[in-house]
């Protein structure tokens, strides 16, 4: 009886009352033959218990405890402490959906800020309420150029995240869009492949900037190719990085999408975060998720709705932009006050720290003998090495350590070579940028000795 | 307590211009000598200014406009709205998992895989099914999710199938899903007990039926009984048989439906193990399948060899990866915390008091407002407001308004859309003798007043933040992003 309130008095009163005999049967309508399944379960836990346990369990996860480089998408950044105390209030975080607007303007006014904020980080006219994450927000987008240009073959740079790419595998397979990478050319994308590749049929291109590999992409060079093109120009943004960046709406792009999770969501290895999704003007009504704007109430006071319904699953059935119901609300209402508190001054400070931050692991790390940078490109605040040694031992050997020195890129996975993919924020210090050019050389030191022998 | 009245958008409390640091100052290159200048912003983004004073009591001020489930009785049918237990919330933010990084690799976080294992096993359990993945971010996502793997199998066996079955009962996520992986639907007509009409179901069972999706319990809250019937037709002509979990709070522990003959099946972690919504997520929607389905799993899969966990990308048959990491663990870890503290018996009885308290409001309510169907239900209930004679103009929105006015959430209204001035009612397991007792005596007293003044009655609510908005205009000439430009 952990959370029920009725006294056993009150369950039998409520079975007199149904003229019942036993709990058993309020569910005779089930066939015998279902009931009573044997279940292998252990037993429950008091509160007390499962707090001893989790900790234990917690304690397991040795990856939290280690000095971390790791970046990929999801970025150690600074949460004012705030973000968490609002976001715990039972009247955010136990709130239904906003279905009924009269008594949720708070989470839809909150949703419509974030919309504002979302457009102007990114310099767009408009955004949804959010998705599931960043790699769902950019297949999703794909699908919404292919509805709003009728066409069926996206064009995506091989320089996007990987795992971004392997989930628009998964959803492009479904209506059966073709999808076709754009090679990379030391790092950055290939503009003579997507030149020549960039066809009548193309509903868009997709490219994020800055990119897997830290790159900042030539960017001013793309609008001039979609020139009397109907394809559409597509951006995964990271909102962090549009502190100093600047907006993928001033370089051209037409629909901007991402992951909120630099912007005041904590790792939590991989989620719950949120995606975003925004767009010019004349592509609103091809968004898919909610989207909520102003009304005027009976006395004409404002407040806001859930509005452009008739795009969605639970009015369209099957004829719905998709089928998605939520958009990570608590996520997104984290990503709303984080920017909030941190305001346009804050954002620029972090944003432009994490990059000094990375210039500075990058020339330590540069220094250490054989390590040498994958790419010539300008990069912002994550970068690509080769190493003198197998990066997979070298990183085994340095999370002995307790350092995350950066993420494995394997081979033909991400980019042709192999290396490691190193990040900085503004939570670096000096001293973990020095404990990091320590650990990495030590490791590479003990790998080429046992290598030899 | 009444909500909070007007608050002022960021927008218009914004200052303009000052803000704060929050981070030490390092020294280092100036910017514009790292970054080539093209790529900078000519000047910061168009963000406001507020203090943290002044932006905690907005925020303060407007989740005081929401009502939530910590504030009172939340009726929404087919929503579960029950309490949200506080000790799942804090445990899953306990540091070793929060700041746990995706990428460190699967040696890194073998605490949090082995969790994601155990409740994998633990939902395998409960709905009775040979493997379950974590991976889906919510029940849409988790629909998603099974068809794509429905696909995939008929498409591994040379099966050509392009339609997906649905009963007119169902939820809008059904055929927008099928819509989504490339099927038509069609629907599956109700019988007059409210049940799927197995004669139509035959009818409209082929060779290119791939799957028909199921609620069970359905949304009228009543339990398939011919559920084994209708399995066997449906695998007789080659199909699958898909479970939509939304209902599976009003049975967990009591029948599964892996034994009903469900191949796919995905679980609402926020309905059944009550994880708070959010507003409107972040959820999670687990996929459990049959062993002839397991090749087709999405990736990663977590794997386990002797003590070890490990997350394997390579499944050649697999649909492929569903969100950019491993779907959303915060809100897994919440369910863990919840189930371990119930354990079988603890689950199971939820389930028993979420139907004695659907059963008891049902009791009071219907000689006021007609059942849709009077037969036992389950969790949930429908009545119908359609009768003109008896209600006149009032109808199942008015009575909603004036429980929002009196203090409740409303039910949920006009769903499913095979009743007419549906009211669909779900209490959960949480709710109290007296607050059921409440409830139904403010409903009745609604409708005596709404018979003694209908146009007052017709126009609430008045006590909310706002009264009833204009969405037509909303709609008509969007305004989605503060005009105000700094």
């Amino acid at each position: 009886m952990v959370f029920l309130p009725h006294t056993p008095g009150d369950t039998q009163d409520m079975l007199n009352t149904l003229g019942l005999k036993s709990v058993d049967d309020l569910f005779s309508m089930i066939p015998a033959k279902l009931k009573n399944p044997p279940i292998e379960f252990p037993p429950a836990l008091t509160e007390m218990e499962i707090q001893s346990l989790m900790e234990s369990v917690a304690a397991q996860n040795r990856g939290a405890q280690c000095l971390s480089f790791l970046g990929g998408g999801a970025y150690q950044h600074f949460i004012p402490q705030a973000v968490f105390a609002l976001i715990s209030r039972g009247d955010f975080s136990t709130a239904y959906t906003p279905y009924q607007p009269e008594v949720s303007q708070g989470t839809l006014q909150a949703i419509f800020e974030f919309q504002t904020m979302i457009s102007r980080l990114t310099g767009m006219s408009a955004a949804n309420a959010g998705v599931y994450d960043g790699a769902t927000a950019l297949a999703e987008s794909a699908l919404m150029a292919c509805r709003a240009t009728r066409k069926e073959k996206v064009l995506v740079a091989r320089t996007v995240n990987p795992h971004y790419r392997r989930v628009m595998r998964t959803y492009l397979s479904a209506p059966g869009v073709e999808i076709v990478e754009i090679p990379a050319r030391d790092g950055a994308v290939d503009l003579e492949a997507l030149k020549a590749a960039l066809d009548d049929d193309t509903a868009a291109f997709f490219i994020q900037q800055p990119n897997y590999f830290g790159v900042l992409e030539p960017v001013d060079s793309l609008a001039p190719l979609f020139e009397g093109k109907k394809a559409l120009l597509g951006a995964a943004a990271y909102p962090h990085s549009l502190g100093v960046l600047k907006t993928p709406g001033a370089w051209g792009a037409q629909i901007v999408c991402g992951d909120l999770q630099s912007v005041g969501i904590p790792l939590s290895f991989g989620g719950p975060y949120s995606g975003f999704m925004a767009c010019r003007e004349d592509l609103v009504r091809h968004l898919p998720g909610r989207i909520v704007g102003q009304a005027k109430d009976a006395d004409g006071r404002d407040g806001y709705v859930l509005t452009l319904q008739t795009r969605e699953q639970h009015i369209r059935r099957a004829k719905a932009t998709s089928n998605i119901c939520t958009n990570q609300a608590l996520c997104a209402l984290s990503a709303t006050i984080f920017l909030a508190m941190m305001g346009p001054r804050g954002l620029r400070g972090a944003a432009a720290q994490s990059v000094r931050q990375a210039h500075k692991l990058y020339d330590a790390l540069c220094s250490i003998e054989g390590v040498k940078p994958m790419f010539g490109q300008p990069f912002y605040n994550e970068f690509a090495l080769e190493l003198p040694a197998p990066a997979a031992a070298v990183i085994a050997e340095a999370k002995k350590d307790g350092v995350l020195p950066g993420i494995h890129l394997k081979a033909g996975e991400a980019c042709d070579g192999e290396g490691l993919l190193v990040c900085a924020t503004e939570l670096t210090s000096d001293a973990d940028v020095a404990r990091c050019k320590e650990a990495l050389k030590n490791a590479i030191d003990h790998v080429k000795t046992h290598a030899v022998v | 307590m009444p909500l909070d009245a007007f608050e002022p958008s960021l927008f218009e409390l914004s200052h303009g211009e000052g803000g704060r640091e929050w981070i030490p100052e390092r020294g280092g290159a100036d910017l514009a000598s790292l970054i080539p200048s093209e790529h900078l912003a000519p000047e910061p983004a168009a963000l406001p200014v507020v203090s943290e004073p002044e932006a905690v009591r907005h925020f303060t001020k407007l989740s005081r406009r929401n009502f939530s489930i910590e504030s009172g009785f939340y009726p929404l049918g087919s929503c579960t709205m029950k309490y949200n237990p506080k000790i799942c919330d804090s445990l899953a933010g306990l540091p070793g998992f929060a700041r746990l990084h995706p990428e460190a690799g699967a040696d890194m976080a073998q605490g949090t895989l082995r969790l994601m294992d155990d409740i994998s096993g633990f939902l395998a359990q409960i709905s009775g099914m040979d493997k379950v993945t974590t991976n889906p971010c919510a029940g849409a996502h988790g629909e998603f999710c099974g068809i794509l793997m429905v696909r995939a199998y008929h498409e591994d066996r040379g099966d050509d199938r392009d339609v997906v079955l649905v009963p007119d009962s169902a939820h809008g996520t059904n055929p927008a899903t099928a819509a989504m992986v490339g099927y038509k639907t069609v629907e599956v007509k109700s019988n007059s007990s409210g049940c799927v009409d197995l004669d139509d179901l035959k009818s409209k069972l082929n060779d290119k039926v791939a799957a028909l999706m199921l609620t069970n319990p359905n949304t009228l809250g009543l339990f398939e009984k011919e559920i084994l019937d209708i399995a066997r037709v449906v695998h007789e002509a080659g199909a699958l048989l898909y479970y939509d979990g939304a209902n599976l709070n009003a049975i967990a522990g009591v029948a599964r439906p892996g034994d009903m003959g469900f191949d796919v099946v995905h679980i609402n972690l926020h309905k059944t193990f009550s994880t708070p919504h959010g507003g409107g997520g972040p959820g999670a929607g687990p996929v459990g399948v049959k062993q002839r389905l397991i090749p087709y799993l999405p990736t990663p899969l977590i794997e386990k060899s002797g003590e070890e966990y490990t997350l394997n990308y390579d499944s050649p048959k697999s649909i492929g990866q569903l969100s950019t990491f491993y779907g959303n663990v915060g809100i897994v870890l919440r369910a863990y915390v919840y189930m371990r503290m119930h354990g079988k018996e603890g689950i199971r009885r939820n389930s028993e008091h979420a139907v004695l308290n659907a059963r008891y409001l049902k009791h009071l309510l219907k000689d006021h407002i007609p059942p849709e169907i009077d037969a036992p239900g389950m969790h949930e209930f429908v009545l119908t407001m359609k009768d003109k004679s008896r209600f006149g103009e009032f109808n199942a929105m008015g009575l909603a308004k004036n429980l929002i006015d009196r203090g409740f959430h409303a039910p949920t209204v006009y769903f499913p859309l095979i009743v007419k001035e549906a009211l669909m009612m779900e209490p959960t397991e949480t709710e109290s003798k007296r607050t059921l007792e409440e409830f139904a005596a403010t409903v009745v007293d609604i409708l005596n007043e709404a018979a003694r003044d209908p146009e007052k009655a017709m126009h609430a609510p008045y006590t909310t933040p706002v009264k009833r908005l204009d969405e037509v205009s909303a709609a008509r000439n969007p305004v989605l992003v503060h005009p105000c430009c700094e």
